[in-house]
């Protein structure tokens, strides 16, 4: 059972209510969930609209739980969705990591708020970035995308579901408190106007089956639990057939393999928007709400004469490393504005290898930076 | 014609993991019997573990088969049954797994009543990670990390399935090889959460370090076998005749309303509103 | 397997038992719970002391951590 609309419809909603009818339209059928400010709206859209559609929804003992039910489902063939904030996300890091390892597609919502631990639970914050990334012990790869506005996060969610079913991988969406819980308009596509994907299926027969066969590519195809084919499917390294293996050498090579998969295909997967920055002397790069005070202080500063411009990642892991670096290499200076103590900033001083002063602008009290305070940060760095 | 295990074992992974004398394997061949028994379709079961030295069962099963993070067996299962109600979801975890680290999976599954088959092989030990005590290590016994004597007092997990709300809690050892079948293939019947509790013995992180009680592992196996009591033979016997006693058989059963069940009437009621 | 020399079949015309001696890691269980002390252990596996003895109880089968004994009905062979 599918929500058919022939029709685009234009609507006026919260950008969690937009994040849920987003999983929605990419056909996720499965939520677990755990209350949580400041993203519980999305659980409880989807708890009322999820059995319209035949999908189910539940509410589980623990953050821990939620997101292993999600990965539980998924394997059973069912797109699935978890929605959080810091301290469950937090909480999660582990079986995050499972399915990391075991390539099981899933999409995980992070509406971040201020932290460490419980924080500011209703106020706004970006200090998970280097999280998302790294939460999870070991090596691996993740995708994460950053919405900015109610519109993205409707269309951030589509996507954050078409790459994890078509890259195996689980998909952050990493938004804030603001961009959560702001009002603004949604235009929600007709059905088919955005395309969705769903994961590669084997194509061989069952008794040929091998769930981590790379033979046709580092993404291998994926069968569902119940289908016939018997897999295995477990946290600890293994081979091609899904059993454990402790052997160096294909451990080895089957890390490099699932980096690869993503890292090698970055075209498919990064998405950024410029705003001025053909002609930019200072550059501002910045995410999620705080880039929508950017574009603003962009503006004041081009009506001052001051040719700023702003770069702002949507996918933000895997880090834009090549636009940044021609953007830095060709600017007198870089602000980064960020609602934490510089954690974006180390990504761009990292790709731009210190041939360029960096300023941060920073708000780590759960509150949003306004466009003045990038103004005066992108003045003083002039002066400079 | 004898019963043919290899129908459903992954024989290429055998022999298993396990060491000499340990019970789980008794445990594996039970839930295989009773799986044929009850005649579930091979590529509609799920088998579903956490961490420790019986969740490796899995991997030996030629099923859907699912090894996940310590503890946490039941929560993936609830994801697998929620997706795909129709699927047979056995979970199979130790004693730590199931109400140490997991013990918040455990008792809200319970409550729950979502049709898991559970079978938790309590050896009383953290075996896997060398002998540790465990949430169900009797008070006073020698462990890794209890050398003076265990001090921490240890839960009866039939016993916290049963408060949590379970529809159906049995208990039995891994002496008693044909009652585990038995139990599980009515576990299979309960429509809901079902758990099997099968108290097993570990020689080799357990049994060793209490030598006083235990010679070898046929010394775990007699105990076994002398402290088990049937729970109809219970009845009406004072609590003094009982101290010392483990109670086996089905100790709980208590029909209610399964969880996907009462879900499809979620969806119905959800679809009847938006008709109207 | 292509190799079945580790399986040791014992039979009479009521019973056949199979030890795995591949398989049969030497715990004792089946000896040492057999009611009618059909097997007993040599060197470190288990082996078929009487076959006649045997009333297909089917006990140490079940008892077999170790998938490495199973008892059927003789074939008569």
């Amino acid at each position: 059972m599918t929500e058919q609309r022939e029709t685009r419809r234009i609507r006026f909603i919260q950008g969690n209510e937009a994040c849920a009818e987003g999983a929605l339209y990419a056909g996720c059928r499965f939520f677990a969930g755990y209350p949580i400010t400041p993203s519980s709206e999305i659980a409880e859209v989807l708890g009322e609209k999820l059995p319209r559609l035949g999908g189910r929804f539940i509410q589980m003992e623990d953050e821990i739980a939620a997101m292993a039910a999600v990965i539980g489902a998924s394997l059973a063939g069912v797109k699935s969705l978890t929605a959080t904030s810091g301290p469950g996300f937090s909480l999660k890091q582990e079986n995050i990591g499972y399915a990391c390892i075991t390539e099981v597609p899933c999409v995980i919502v992070n509406v971040q708020r201020g932290g460490p631990s419980t924080g500011l639970p209703t106020g706004p914050a970006q200090a998970d970035i280097l999280q998302t990334r790294w939460g999870t012990h070991g090596d691996h790869p993740i995708i994460v995308v950053t919405p900015s506005t109610v519109a993205e996060m409707f269309t951030e969610t589509v996507r954050a579901f078409n790459l994890s079913e078509k890259f195996r991988t689980p998909v952050v969406v990493l938004a804030d408190e603001i961009v959560g819980h702001m009002r603004e308009k949604l235009v929600v596509p007709a059905t088919g106007e955005i395309e969705i994907l769903g994961r590669a299926k084997p194509a061989c027969d069952p008794s040929e089956y091998r769930p981590y066969d790379v033979s046709r590519g580092d993404v291998p195809p994926m069968a569902n639990f119940g289908e016939g084919y018997r897999f295995h499917v477990t946290g600890l390294s293994h081979d091609a057939t899904g059993f454990p293996t402790s052997d160096a050498a294909t451990v080895h090579a089957d890390q490099v393999r699932m980096t690869r998969k993503i890292y090698g295909r970055l075209e498919e997967i990064e998405k950024s928007e410029e705003t001025e920055t053909g002609d930019a002397e200072i550059l501002l790069v910045a995410i999620g709400s705080t880039a929508r005070s950017a574009r603003s202080a962009v503006r004041l500063a081009r009506e001052r004469g001051l040719r700023a411009g702003l770069f702002r990642p949507i996918t933000l892991w895997p880090f834009p490393d090549a636009r940044v670096r021609d953007l830095a290499k060709k600017a007198l200076a870089v602000v980064v504005p960020e609602m934490n103590l510089g954690q974006l900033a180390l990504e761009v001083e990292r790709v731009a290898h210190c041939d360029v002063p960096i300023t941060g602008v920073h708000s780590a009290g759960g509150e949003a930076i306004s466009p003045a305070q990038i103004l005066a940060a992108v003045e003083k760095a002039v002066v400079r | 014609m004898g019963f043919d295990y290899m129908k459903y074992l992954r024989e290429e992974k055998m022999p298993h993991i396990w060491c000499p004398g340990c019970g789980h394997g008794i445990v594996m061949k039970a839930l295989i019997r009773a799986i044929d028994k009850a005649g579930l379709d091979q590529d509609r079961v799920v088998v579903v573990s956490g961490i420790g030295c019986v969740s490796r069962m899995p991997g030996y099963l030629d099923f859907n088969t699912l090894h996940t993070t310590h503890g946490r067996a039941l929560a993936f299962a609830t994801g697998v049954k929620m997706a795909d109600p129709t699927l047979h979801v056995i979970a199979v975890m130790g004693d730590g797994d199931a109400v140490a680290i997991g013990g918040n999976h455990f008792i809200h599954t319970c409550r729950r009543n979502i049709g898991i088959t559970t079978v938790v092989a309590n050896n009383s030990i953290y075996g896997m990670t060398g002998g540790q005590r465990s949430p169900t290590t009797p008070l006073g016994d020698n462990t890794s990390t209890t050398v003076y004597g265990n001090a921490d007092p240890p839960f009866d997990i039939s016993a916290l399935a049963v408060a949590a709300g379970a529809s159906y809690v049995a208990r039995t050892t891994t002496y008693h090889a044909q009652q585990i079948e038995r139990l599980i293939v009515s576990g299979f019947e309960n429509r809901g959460f079902s758990l099997i509790e099968v108290i097993g013995p570990c020689f080799v992180a357990h049994g060793r370090r209490n030598r006083a009680r235990y010679k070898s592992n046929l010394d775990m196996y007699r105990e076994e076998k002398e402290t088990a009591i049937n729970v109809t033979a219970t009845k009406g016997k004072p609590q003094s005749e009982l101290m010392g006693k483990v109670t086996i058989g089905v100790l709980h059963h208590a029909p209610m309303p399964e969880f996907t069940d009462e879900y499809q009437k979620v969806i119905e009621k959800a679809t009847h509103v938006r008709t109207i | 397997m292509k190799n079945r020399k580790h399986i040791v079949i014992c039979e009479d015309a009521k019973t056949r038992i199979t030890i795995n001696r591949k398989w049969c890691k030497g715990c004792e269980i089946c000896v040492e719970f057999c009611p009618q002390k059909t097997l007993l252990m040599e060197g470190d596996k288990a082996v078929v002391r009487d076959i006649a003895s045997c009333n297909r109880c089917m006990l140490c089968e079940l008892r077999c951590p170790d998938f490495a004994i199973e008892v059927s009905e003789g074939t008569g062979r």
